[in-house]
């Protein structure tokens, strides 16, 4: 269905973002269509790069991945915590969830039936505006980085007019990229395994064991997140019937019961949309923070493998260089090629120790700002359903 | 002043219909309530028929049928009306045990001793007055309690036996507080008592609990987890609640079965009541043979009144069977969701424990006791979703069937009658036969006939009126009791929505602080 929402706030509130106005970036606008979201990106820049100071592209999901994927190539960029590529956007279940019920269920009155469709729409909305927002983030962390936001394809993506002719992944390449991830994984394991390959660093030795299991058990969190508050879902759509039962019994009544159903049908009607909201806000500031920072942490470790590799390498060249001198041969090139393996792998901890302080900053005061949010959030609602309940609890008492 | 009283419904000393005994029990149970015809007669005669809905004072605190407040209530039994007269002796030594092995005396006729000392006429007027006044809708002044479930014996011949505690101030009771053990077929065999005698005159009995099968072997055999304890639990809110509306029902009160039930400590066992018994398939026919008889019994309805209830009670019937569907579904999301936050309070337990940063981790930790926290509020939520809102569902849901039940035995009583009138008719046209034919002896047989045919048809009119005007006071009596029932429990169940709340508040507010800190 051809959805238009113009997201008019701050993006995920899971990443503390501290861009200058140099380059600004944002989704102001997108529309979904049968297969596919179209997101308007607008930049606003002083660069001296950009043609005009102010512009706007339209970009599709795959765009998205071409861009993540380039940086991720970049040997260039092989020091630093590439951002995570935003998810691809997922109506499906949704898309089910509303067909099912446009083919109707006789035994559900006009109302509950209003009142689900209403449930469903919102959920609708919600996704889309979260696959908005996972965009968006991604773009202004690339723009908030002092590195990654110089990068020829960015300022390709942000600007070109056209179209960038990127399709999507064909199945030889979905192919490929899995394999490479497992031959990555492998590769991984096999390098710690290696003799002589010693972490010399106690802060990357440390950083490597903590974000092994970090990212396992963030990984966990998110998973059962996701399911508190599908749960938490479930219940406030179990007021709809309930709420409904309760009116027609109240109709029904001819004595004082009719008007006790009647505030309790509105009630339930009322604490349906608290749950709701419950639920909705456990979802914004608990599920998609674990998830991002899951992605995040998954990126970080990718950081940590490519250091090792280059360790890797290192520590071979300075096999080879050994072997070279020992036997007098090609001794010049293996000495070059030692320097910059050795070089590389000093640039690329340098640059990654620094990183991944940033992430721990950056996980840290997102992790206080949505955990302050949360408890906010419940409080405000647990304290607007007391002041519902105990309005109808006068009611109830009050009358004969 | 016995004159006064109406007739109690079985005027013979024998029952009137073996089918219309429920459940196919024995004779003797209405040889007893016809000694009931004397003085304690179930009908307090002296109230106006109708009005008992009249009076509508506030809701009753004894009813409070579904939590521990029955420690609260009557610490001390009133002694104001207690009296004991020998009087009474008669009529309660004189009741022959029914059909049972003799049962310890009941009440050890040692009167309490109290300043007033009054005639017998009068001393019968007091008891029943103080039924009187408690079916005018103040205090009733008796209150049962089914606690303490303790599993006798073993295997498959095991049952549960459950403390059955009365603490009244009624002086038809010989203490004012006393408990006895009973077995779940104790209760149902009460029940068939109560139903046989007073169902088809009219009488709204409350049906007793379900028996279920499945639930009560995993107890017998044994296992010790938690849905069996549940089962239990349940099992027992239901008979307190049983006993509870049988008790407030001021006929069923005086009736000397439920009397032996609260009060005797030995029961014979009732064992018409077994799951799978003769008995038990033989009431499964008797019923599904009413049903057809229901359908071919066209009544001229004379008054609407009947018809327009019996349409109310069935739309009820509906949309409570409704609700107690959504309402269960709640219960078991609930538990789900009281499940998922225990899962994730673990998992945040864990990532509080990975989280290098000191301030951060233990925020974490907070958030997941917080979360276990929670998982204990939903957990307890549920209980009360489940024992207050559901089980109130289906007690009125069972309640209704027993509520057609009463207005289907007025239909047959019709139906009685209206037969009697088509058989005189008959009796009249062969005694015209006979006088044609000139045969005096058959003229004299066919004249004893319409004679007796003549007094079956009064009474069936009679009984007809009686079981009329008995319905209308039990539905009147009925939806008195629905509305404070409804109302009282459900503002029960929203206190218990807004304890959840004020407790999420609590926790919450302890964890705000926590995050804050995090530097």
């Amino acid at each position: 269905m051809p959805l238009n929402i113009i997201p008019h706030q701050p993006s995920c509130a899971s990443v503390d973002l501290q861009g200058d106005s140099s380059l600004q970036v944002e989704i102001s606008d997108a529309v979904s269509e049968r297969d596919k979201v179209k997101f308007t990106v607008q930049t606003k820049s002083c660069l001296p790069h950009f043609a005009q100071t102010e512009f706007s592209v339209v970009r599709q999901h795959e765009e998205f991945i071409w861009l993540h994927d380039a940086y991720v190539e970049n040997e260039e960029y092989a020091g630093l915590i590439i951002p995570p590529a935003p998810p691809r956007p997922d109506f499906e279940a949704s898309r089910e969830k509303l067909q099912k019920l446009g083919e109707g269920d006789s035994s559900v009155t006009r109302e509950e039936f209003a009142k689900m469709k209403q449930e469903l729409e919102a959920e609708y909305l919600a996704i889309f505006k979260k696959t908005v927002a996972m965009h968006e983030v991604f773009l202004q962390r690339l723009a908030a980085h002092p590195t990654l936001r110089r990068d020829h394809n960015f300022f390709v993506f942000l600007e070109y007019g056209q179209d960038l002719s990127v399709r999507g992944k064909n199945r030889k390449e979905l192919l490929g990229g899995f394999l490479r991830n497992i031959v990555k994984s492998a590769d991984e394991a096999l390098i710690t395994g290696m003799s002589g390959l010693k972490e010399v660093d106690d802060f990357f030795e440390h950083e490597r064991t903590f974000l092994l299991e970090y990212h396992t058990r963030i990984r966990d969190a998110c998973l059962r997140a996701d399911r508190v508050m599908r749960a938490h879902k479930c219940l406030a759509d179990d007021y709809i019937p309930i709420s409904a039962a309760l009116s027609s019994l109240g109709t029904q009544e001819v004595n004082q019961l009719r008007t006790s159903f009647l505030k309790l049908a509105e009630l339930f009607e009322r604490l349906r949309k608290l749950e709701g909201r419950v639920a909705s806000d456990e979802d914004l500031k608990l599920s998609d923070m674990l998830r991002y920072y899951m992605r995040d942490s998954q990126a970080a470790k990718d950081l940590l493998y490519r250091r090792l590799r280059a360790l890797a390498d290192y520590e071979n060249a300075n096999k080879a260089l050994d072997k070279a001198r020992t036997r007098n041969r090609e001794v010049r090139p293996a000495e070059s090629h030692q320097q910059l393996c050795c070089q590389r792998f000093e640039r690329l901890s340098d640059s990654a120790k620094q990183e991944l302080m940033d992430f721990k900053s950056r996980r840290v005061s997102s992790f206080r700002k949505n955990l302050i949010e949360l408890a906010e959030l419940e409080l405000k609602h647990a304290k607007a359903s007391t002041l519902i309940l105990r309005n109808t609890l006068v009611a109830l008492k009050g009358e004969p | 002043m016995a004159a006064e009283r109406e007739p109690p419904p079985l005027g013979d000393g024998k029952p009137t219909d073996f089918e219309d005994l429920e459940d196919g029990e024995d004779l003797f149970t209405s040889t007893v309530s016809t000694l009931e015809s004397s003085p304690s007669s179930p009908e307090p005669a002296s109230l106006p028929a109708e009005d008992i809905s009249a009076n509508s004072n506030g809701p009753k605190p004894a009813e409070v049928v579904l939590d521990d407040d029955r420690e609260d209530l009557f610490a001390e039994a009133t002694e104001e009306v207690s009296l004991d007269s020998p009087e009474r002796e008669p009529i309660l030594s004189s009741e022959p045990s029914p059909a049972v092995t003799p049962v310890t005396p009941t009440t050890p006729i040692a009167p309490r001793i109290e300043s007033k000392s009054m005639s017998a006429p009068v001393i019968f007027d007091r008891s029943r007055e103080e039924i009187e006044e408690a079916a005018n809708g103040d205090i009733f002044d008796i209150e049962i309690g089914v606690s303490d479930p303790e599993k006798v014996g073993d295997g498959m011949n095991a049952y549960m036996a459950y403390r059955v505690t009365t603490k009244t101030s009624l002086s038809m009771f010989s203490k004012s507080e006393f408990s006895v053990k009973r077995r779940f077929s104790d209760f149902l065999g009460l029940h068939s008592k109560l139903a046989s005698k007073y169902l088809h005159v009219g009488y709204i009995v409350p049906p007793a609990p379900e028996k279920s099968i499945v639930g009560m072997t995993k107890v017998k055999v044994g296992k010790e987890d938690s849905s069996s304890t549940e089962f239990v639990e349940k099992r027992r809110a239901a008979l307190e609640r049983y006993l509870q509306r049988t008790v407030k029902h001021p006929t069923l009160l005086q009736d000397p079965d439920l009397r032996q039930f609260l009060e005797s400590s030995e029961l014979p066992r009732a064992v018409n009541t077994q799951a799978l018994s003769g008995a038990g398939i033989l009431r499964m026919v008797n019923k599904a043979a009413d049903a057809v008889n229901k359908m071919t019994i066209k009544m001229n309805e004379s008054d609407a009144w009947f018809e327009e209830k019996q349409q109310q009670f069935e739309n009820l019937d509906q949309q409570l069977r409704k609700l107690h569907v959504s309402v269960e579904a709640l219960v078991c999301h609930r538990k789900e969701l009281s499940a998922n936050t225990a899962a994730f309070a673990k998992s945040a337990a864990m990532l509080g424990n990975s989280e290098d940063h000191t301030a951060l981790s233990r925020a974490l930790s907070q958030l997941a006791e917080v979360e276990e926290k929670i998982d204990q509020l939903h957990q307890e939520q549920a209980f009360a979703d489940f024992y207050m809102f559901s089980e109130l569902l289906s007690d009125y849901i069972r309640l209704i069937a027993a509520v057609k039940g009463v207005f289907d035995h007025r239909m047959k009583c019709w139906q009685k009658w209206e037969d009697a009138q088509i058989t005189l008719l008959k009796k009249r046209e062969a005694e015209a036969k006979m006088m044609v034919a000139n045969k005096p002896d058959k003229i004299q047989q066919a004249k004893n006939e319409i004679r007796e045919w003549e007094a079956k048809v009064q009474q069936g009119e009679r009984d007809f009126e009686q079981i009329s005007k008995t319905i209308r006071k039990e539905v009147g009596r009925f939806e008195k009791e629905r509305v404070k029932d409804f109302k009282t429990v459900i503002i029960k169940y929203l206190e218990s929505l807004v304890q959840t709340q004020q407790q999420l508040i609590k926790y919450w507010e302890a964890f705000l602080p926590e995050a804050k800190a995090i530097a």
